[in-house]
């Protein structure tokens, strides 16, 4: 990958998301907007005070979930961009489980909720997995048909079966007892990001320490050599894009369980999206899941203030993920800004 | 089950097949000529997404919408180039980059219509293609119902296609951008220009996407709406694969995807007892069964995503 070791990889991350912001930066003055005004919203409504840093948190929590499970499919060579689709039946499953749980102590029905949650979303990633894996088919266009599918699906399923009786079509409110607890009084801030930063823990040990994660490893950096090795490179994918499936599955669980407390159709503003544009700043560390789902997190809750107080469009925060995709996504780009400019001849085709 | 049979078996399905079918029939013919050189193209949904919106500014700005198409396919080659360069240039990851686009211009897009028209979730009505009716063909008994009275862009295509065809399968340099595709090293020691090849075919594979959006927004609506390609490009690109990287293959599967996608509007319109949001599933479960069943039988370009140095020896 052209690129040095973490630190350098870290390092081209910030230069790519200043990179992008200034191109931002361009648009918005090109736009008619003061760019002063635009960002110093976005500062201050990312970082600037407690009420903006819970949002910020609060925003971060599923970008974590879904982060992660694109990076860890990325580690077997897959690009999971199902997440979104994932990230909707692991809400609708919590928030129907947490709901006819009630009987249960809460504790036990949390947990029976989000283990259902993440239950569903592996069921989802193990469709385009299996498809992989037996037959070839490529899990972006599988994974991307099966996001259309999972919306579609569970607001049928909401509207017919789980509806509140209210006017708006969405499933009931969940009791207190059935939810993610709160973390910081009068904030969404809920137990949700603390479940994300162990899920990454528990993700990276899988990744470093097990036989599982090693073998995983080794069919995403070559299939052929994996299998002559012993690999059962089949079962690998499955289980990677299920893991993955589980991980995105829970990022809709704890948004259903610890922010919104019911299941709502068409909510996420793309999370599972902006999950790509998380792994891909990643790259091949779990743990750098954390500060990218912070840094995606800060540019929505900054953008949403940006919107509000200087009326600039969140859109341009679309833009700037997609930009940093391109940016870090571009590794001999990296070798150029750093000044390395040390291209490795006869080199290529390596993922970045 | 005879209101089923109704739905099911109507001459206007066919019609409204080939006028849902065009946009990914264009798209898909892009895919083959990026994929054959050697280019994974994701960013086709991006590129359409592009077009479709250049397609209302150039038809808003001049008044008239041929101007917009120009530059709808101008805006498609735009983000063409712009998956070249990073693809091809910079070796990025040509999924990876794709998503990018794609997530890229859908931003841009929606920011520039709030930026232009002060609108979030749609622009202004423009000046749209409106429809030609073919003399002759027009009056025979169901072929003019299916193909008589189309946009204009629906006879364009048609041609394109034909003609996109004989380029690749024809003509020296289509044999050049396969074998681009298929052995680079060879490509190169027989002297074609790996890069110029793979640059040209990219940046046609936007073109062609492009006017695919023109016809979203100029043919079918006579506006720009927020994300309107709605998965046609991932559509194209299975059609594509489907139709073995070839633009008449993907123009049938195209006519596939589209067929059901006919049916599943009449089922809505027709008050079939299936609840919309089943029906909306149709199209895109029938997208993975087809790729399910047709990577078993095609077999991508053989340097497909690969990176290629000029002088590179294995």
């Amino acid at each position: 990958m052209g690129l040095r070791g973490n630190a350098s990889r870290f390092a081209y991350s910030a230069i790519a998301v200043l990179l992008a912001l200034l191109i931002g930066a361009v648009l918005i003055g090109a736009s008619g907007y003061s760019v002063m005004e635009a960002y110093s919203n976005l500062l201050m409504g990312a970082f600037g005070g407690v009420y903006s840093l819970a949002t910020t948190v609060v925003m971060s929590t599923p970008l974590l979930f879904t982060g992660l499970a694109v990076a860890f499919a990325f580690q077997c060579g897959l690009f999971n961009v199902g997440a979104e689709g994932q990230l909707y039946v692991g809400a609708l499953t919590s928030a129907v489980v947490a709901l006819a749980l009630s009987g249960l102590p809460p504790a036990l029905r949390v947990i029976i909720a989000l283990a259902a949650g993440a239950g569903a979303g592996a069921a989802l990633g193990f469709v385009p997995g299996y498809l992989k894996a037996k037959i070839g088919a490529h899990e972006v266009i599988t994974t991307i048909m099966l996001n259309y599918v999972a919306i579609s699906l569970t607001t049928f399923l909401v509207k017919n079966y789980f509806r509140d009786p209210g006017p708006v079509d969405q499933t009931v409110l969940l009791p207190s007892g059935s939810r993610l607890p709160e973390l910081v009084p009068g904030t969404r801030v809920s137990l949700g990001v603390v479940i994300g930063i162990l899920a990454v823990a528990l993700l990276d040990h899988v990744m470093r320490r097990s036989v599982l994660g090693y073998e995983i490893q080794a069919v995403g950096r070559n299939p052929h050599a994996a299998e002559y090795g012993g690999v059962n490179v089949r079962a690998r994918t499955v289980q990677a894009m299920m893991i993955s499936g589980a991980v995105a599955g829970l990022a809709g669980s704890v948004e259903a369980m610890g922010t919104l407390y019911r299941f709502i159709p068409y909510f996420s503003p793309g999370y599972g999206f902006t999950g790509i544009a998380v792994a891909v700043i990643a790259g091949q560390s779990m743990w750098a899941v954390i500060p990218a789902a912070v840094l995606f997190g800060a540019l929505q809750s900054g953008g949403q203030s940006m919107q509000l107080f200087a009326g600039i469009p969140m859109e341009l925060m679309t833009m700037v993920q997609g930009l940093v995709i391109l940016f870090v996504a571009a590794p001999t780009l990296g070798s150029m800004l750093l000044g390395l400019r040390r291209r490795l001849p006869g080199k290529g085709g390596g993922r970045a | 089950m005879s209101g089923f049979a109704d739905v099911v078996f109507n001459v206007n399905n066919l019609t409204a097949t080939i006028r849902m079918a065009t946009p990914i029939a264009l798209a898909a013919m892009g895919g083959a000529f990026s994929e054959r050189s050697g280019v994974v193209n994701i960013g086709l949904e991006g590129m359409m997404l592009a077009g479709a919106f250049c397609g209302v500014l150039g038809s808003h700005l001049t008044g008239s919408p041929w101007l917009g198409v120009l530059l709808a396919v101008a805006g498609g080659g735009l983000v063409g180039a712009i998956l070249a360069v990073f693809a091809i240039r910079l070796k990025a990851d040509h999924v990876v980059t794709g998503v990018g686009i794609n997530i890229l211009a859908s931003g841009a897009t929606t920011w520039l219509m709030q930026v232009i028209w002060k609108r979030k979730g749609a622009t202004d009505m423009v000046a749209g293609l409106g429809t030609w009716s073919v003399p002759g063909l027009r009056d025979i008994p169901v072929l003019g119902t299916i193909l008589g009275v189309h946009s204009p862009l629906v006879y364009i295509s048609l041609i394109l296609i034909v003609l996109g065809w004989v380029l690749m399968f024809r003509t020296p340099l289509g044999l050049r951008m396969r074998m681009t595709g298929e052995h680079p090293e060879a490509a190169d020691t027989v002297g074609i220009n790996v890069h110029a090849v793979q640059y040209l075919c990219v940046i046609l594979s936007g073109c062609l996407a492009g006017l695919g959006g023109a016809y979203l927004s100029l043919a079918q609506l006579n506006w720009f709406s927020k994300d309107m390609s709605a998965g046609r490009g991932y559509m194209a690109l299975a059609a594509c694969i489907f139709g073995g990287w070839n633009p008449l293959g993907g123009l049938g599967a195209s006519f596939l995807f589209s067929f059901t996608d006919a049916i599943q509007m009449r089922m809505q319109t027709a008050q079939i007892p299936l609840p919309v949001e089943i029906i909306q599933m149709i199209p895109y479960l029938l997208t993975i069964l087809i790729l399910a069943g047709a990577v078993v039988r095609s077999r991508p370009p053989a340097a497909l995503g690969k990176h290629y140095e000029a002088g590179q020896v294995r």
